[in-house]
C-alpha cells in the first residue's frame, strides 16, 4: 500500500505538495469535517433527510479532487460531497440535495459534476461515457468516478472496468474502501486480497493507496490523470480508509461492528497527521485552526441558508422535469394536480 | 422495413458529427438484423462501436456520452436482452434530466429489435413495450411501415430525449413500400388512422398491424367497415384520434402480442374509459397474446393473436 505520510506525521518520500499548497488542502479537510458534523446535526434536527457522514475519508476526496483540472468528469455518489465541493459544486446545491430538493442535482453550466449517485454502482458506466465522449470531441476532460467497497461487486462495476479498459477511455475509478457497506465488512464483499487487484483482470492498472493520506491520495490519482490524458487508458485506484460513522443516519453500528475498530481508526485520522506535518514546519497554529474552522462555520451556515430559503418546489416543476416540452398528457395531469 | 431504417442511421450519421451507433455486433456484421449494414464501412469505428457483451453499459455508456454532448443510437440485440439494461434506463436514462433540472439531459434513442414470430430461441420473442410506456421520461415508438420507421426514427434521433425505439422484426422484412429519400420526420405522438371505417374501431401496433389488417378485410367481407389504427407511439399517446375513433365507431378492440395482464392495452381501454364511456355501445374488447411465456418455434401460433381471433373479437362488439 503507498503512503507518504504516516498517521504520526512523518514523511516516508517526497511529497507532491508545497507547504502553501499543504496548507490551502488541510483548509479543505477541515472543511469537509465541518460540513459532515454539520450534516449529521441537522439531519437529526429534522432539517435533512437522510445523510450519508463520510467522517475518515476526508483525504481521499479532497487528495484526489485536489488533483483534477477544473473541467474534468466528475461521477460520485451520496457520499462523497467533499469531492464533489472541490470540483465546483456549490456547497449549497449539495446541501439542498439533501434537504430532499431536486434543484440540488442542477450544477452551474461551469460544473463538470453530476449530481450525485444514489443508486449503488450504475454510475460508473456513466463515467465511462464521459471519458470516451471527452476523447470522440478531442477535449481532453479525464472523468473520474467515486464508489466503495460495496459498489465493486455490482455488475455495472465490471462492466464499467471492462468497457473502459477495451475502450482504454481516459478514466480514473476511485474506490474508497471504507471497510463496509452498511453491514457487510470488506473481508465479506469479495475473496480478493485488495480491490485495486482487480484491475489486472480487466487489463489495467489498479494501484492499493493509503486513503488517509493526503500526499499519497493526490500523488496516485496525478499520475493517473496524467497517465489518462496522454491516451494511456484507465486506473483503478482503491484507497484504503475507514468510515468512521454510520452508514447513514438511518442506520446503528453498534449492530454489525465493534466499537473499537473505529477507535482504532480514529487514530489513523487523515485531518491529523497533515497537521502535526505543518505543525512541525511551523505552518500550523491553534489560532489558524480556530479561525480556519469559524470560516468553514460560516460558509456552511451560509449555504444551510440559502438552501432552506430555497421556494417549496411547484407541481409545475415537477411536470417540466420531465422532457424538455411537455407532451399533452402531463399538460392534462398537472392541470389536475393543482386540483387538490 | 429494415432498409428503411438503415437509411435513417446513414442520413444521420452523414449529417451530425454527434450521432454515433453502439451496440453488440452492430459494425462488422452490420447488427443481428443487418440494420447498420455498411456503416461501420462509412462512417469508421468511433462511429459504429462493437462493444462486449453486456448491455447494462451500452446503455450507461451511452448516457454518460450523451450528458456530454454526443447523440448515440445504441442497440439491443432483442427485448428480452433489454432487461439487464433496465435499471439503467429507469433509473438513470429516463430520469437524469428531472435529477439534474435540464442541466443533464440524455438525447438518445435504444433501438430495440421485438415481437414473435420468426421462430427464435427462448428470450428473443419478447414484447415487452409496456413496461418501458410504464416508465416516467421516456417516450416509446414503434413503427410498423418502412415510410414510418424512416421517419420515426430520424425524429427519435432529433429529439432531445430518450426514446424506447421498437421495431418489429417480422416486419423487417415482411413489408415493403418506397420511402422518400432524403431526411423527413414523423411527428411522434400521432396515430395513424390506416383503414378508415364506421362499425368498429381496431387499435393496435407493431406487427399486429398485420393481422389486424387483415381482420378488418375479413370483416369487410361481412359488411363490417372496420376502423384501424397503428398507434405508432405508445408514449406519448395520441389520445384525440383515439377516442375521436371511437366515438365515431361506438366500439373498439386493441390488439396487441404482448401478455395481456398490464399490457398496453389495459391502458388504452382506460383511456377509452375516461373519455368516452358513454359513447361506448359496447365493452372494450382486447386480443392480445397470453400471460404466459412466448411458445418455442412449434408452438408460436398458440400465442399470438390471429386475424381470426381479431375478427371475432370485433363481432362481439357488434352484437345486441
Amino acid at each position: 500500500m503507498f503512503q507518504l505520510l504516516t498517521p504520526s506525521g512523518d514523511l516516508t518520500g517526497p511529497s507532491p505538495l508545497d507547504l502553501t499548497m499543504t496548507r490551502r488542502l488541510y483548509r479543505a479537510l477541515v472543511f469537509a469535517r465541518t460540513y459532515d458534523r454539520k450534516g449529521m446535526v441537522l439531519q437529526k434536527q429534522g432539517r435533512l433527510a437522510t445523510y450519508a457522514p463520510f467522517e475518515g475519508q476526508e483525504a481521499a476526496q479532497v487528495g484526489s479532487a485536489a488533483a483534477l483540472e477544473p473541467n474534468d468528469w466528475m461521477v460520485a455518489t451520496y457520499r462523497d460531497a467533499a469531492a464533489m465541493w472541490m470540483q465546483g459544486y456549490p456547497l449549497e446545491l449539495l446541501i439542498a440535495g439533501r434537504t430532499g430538493d431536486e434543484r440540488g442535482g442542477s450544477p452551474p453550466d461551469h460544473c463538470p459534476v453530476l449530481p450525485p449517485s444514489i443508486t449503488v454502482g450504475g454510475h460508473m458506466v456513466h463515467a465511462v461515457g464521459l471519458a470516451w465522449a471527452s476523447r470522440l470531441l478531442d477535449e481532453r476532460r479525464v472523468a473520474i468516478t467515486y464508489f466503495g467497497d460495496g459498489a465493486t461487486s455490482e455488475g455495472d462495476f465490471h462492466e464499467a472496468m471492462n468497457f473502459a479498459a477495451v475502450f482504454s477511455v481516459p478514466c480514473v475509478f476511485f474506490c474508497q474502501n471504507n471497510g463496509w457497506a452498511i453491514s457487510l465488512p470488506r473481508s465479506e464483499q469479495t475473496r480478493s486480497e485488495t480491490i485495486a487487484q482487480k484491475a489486472i483482470g480487466f487489463g489495467m492498472p489498479g494501484v492499493q493507496v493509503d486513503g488517509n493520506d493526503l500526499f499519497a491520495v493526490y500523488q496516485t490519482t496525478s499520475d493517473a490523470l496524467a497517465r489518462a490524458r496522454t491516451g494511456g487508458g484507465p486506473t483503478l485506484i482503491e484507497a484504503v480508509t475507514y468510515r468512521v460513522g454510520p452508514h447513514t443516519t438511518a442506520d446503528d453500528p453498534g449492530r454489525y461492528r465493534d466499537p473499537a475498530e473505529a477507535d482504532e481508526w480514529r487514530r489513523r485520522d487523515p485531518l491529523e497527521r497533515v497537521r502535526i506535518f505543518l505543525s512541525e514546519r511551523e505552518a500550523w497554529t491553534r489560532e489558524w485552526q480556530d479561525q480556519i474552522e469559524e470560516e468553514a462555520g460560516n460558509e456552511i451556515d451560509r449555504a444551510v441558508g440559502l438552501a432552506e430559503g430555497l421556494p417549496l418546489p411547484t407541481s409545475s416543476e415537477m411536470f417540466e422535469g420531465m422532457f424538455e416540452s411537455m407532451p399533452s398528457h402531463l399538460v392534462n395531469q398537472h392541470d389536475r394536480a393543482g386540483v387538490r | 422495413m429494415a432498409q428503411a431504417l438503415t437509411d435513417a442511421l446513414d442520413l444521420a450519421l452523414a449529417k451530425d458529427h454527434t450521432v454515433l451507433v453502439i451496440g453488440e455486433d452492430v459494425a462488422r456484421t452490420g447488427g443481428v438484423f443487418r440494420i447498420t449494414d455498411g456503416l461501420l464501412q462509412r462512417y469508421g469505428d468511433d462511429r459504429v462501436i462493437d462493444t462486449p457483451v453486456a448491455e447494462s453499459a451500452i446503455i450507461g455508456v451511452a448516457l454518460g456520452m450523451a450528458i456530454a454532448g454526443m447523440r448515440p443510437v445504441a442497440e439491443l440485440q432483442f427485448m428480452g436482452f433489454s432487461y439487464p439494461a433496465f435499471d439503467q434506463i429507469v433509473n438513470h436514462v429516463a430520469r437524469i434530466r428531472n435529477r439534474s433540472r435540464h442541466r443533464f439531459t440524455a438525447a438518445m434513442v435504444i433501438r430495440i429489435p421485438f415481437g414473435g414470430g420468426i421462430g427464435a430461441a427462448e428470450h428473443h420473442s419478447e414484447s415487452m413495450e409496456a413496461i418501458y410506456a410504464h416508465a416516467p421520461g421516456l417516450k416509446v415508438l414503434i413503427p410498423s411501415t418502412p415510410y414510418d420507421a424512416k421517419g420515426l426514427l430520424l425524429a427519435a434521433i432529433e429529439d432531445p430525449d430518450p426514446v424506447i425505439f421498437c421495431e418489429p422484426i417480422r416486419l423487417y422484412r415482411a413489408v415493403k413500400e418506397e420511402v422518400p429519400d432524403g431526411w423527413y420526420t414523423v411527428p411522434i405522438g400521432e396515430a395513424r388512422v390506416e383503414r378508415s371505417g364506421t362499425h368498429v374501431t381496431l387499435i393496435t401496433w407493431g406487427a399486429m398491424t398485420k393481422e389486424t389488417r387483415g381482420a378488418a378485410d375479413l370483416l369487410a367481407t361481412e359488411g363490417v367497415e372496420a376502423e384501424v389504427i397503428d398507434l405508432r407511439s405508445l408514449v406519448p399517446l395520441d389520445r384525440r384520434t383515439l377516442v375521436g375513433s371511437v366515438v365515431k365507431t361506438g366500439r373498439a378492440v386493441v390488439v396487441h402480442e404482448a401478455p395481456r395482464t398490464a399490457g398496453f392495452g389495459a391502458e388504452v381501454a382506460a383511456v377509452l374509459a375516461e373519455e368516452c364511456l358513454y359513447e361506448l355501445t359496447a365493452p372494450v374488447e382486447r386480443v392480445t397474446g397470453w400471460d404466459t411465456v412466448f411458445p418455442l418455434k412449434r408452438g408460436e401460433h398458440l400465442y399470438l393473436p390471429s386475424v381470426e381471433r381479431i375478427a371475432a373479437a370485433a363481432r362481439r362488439t357488434l352484437q345486441g
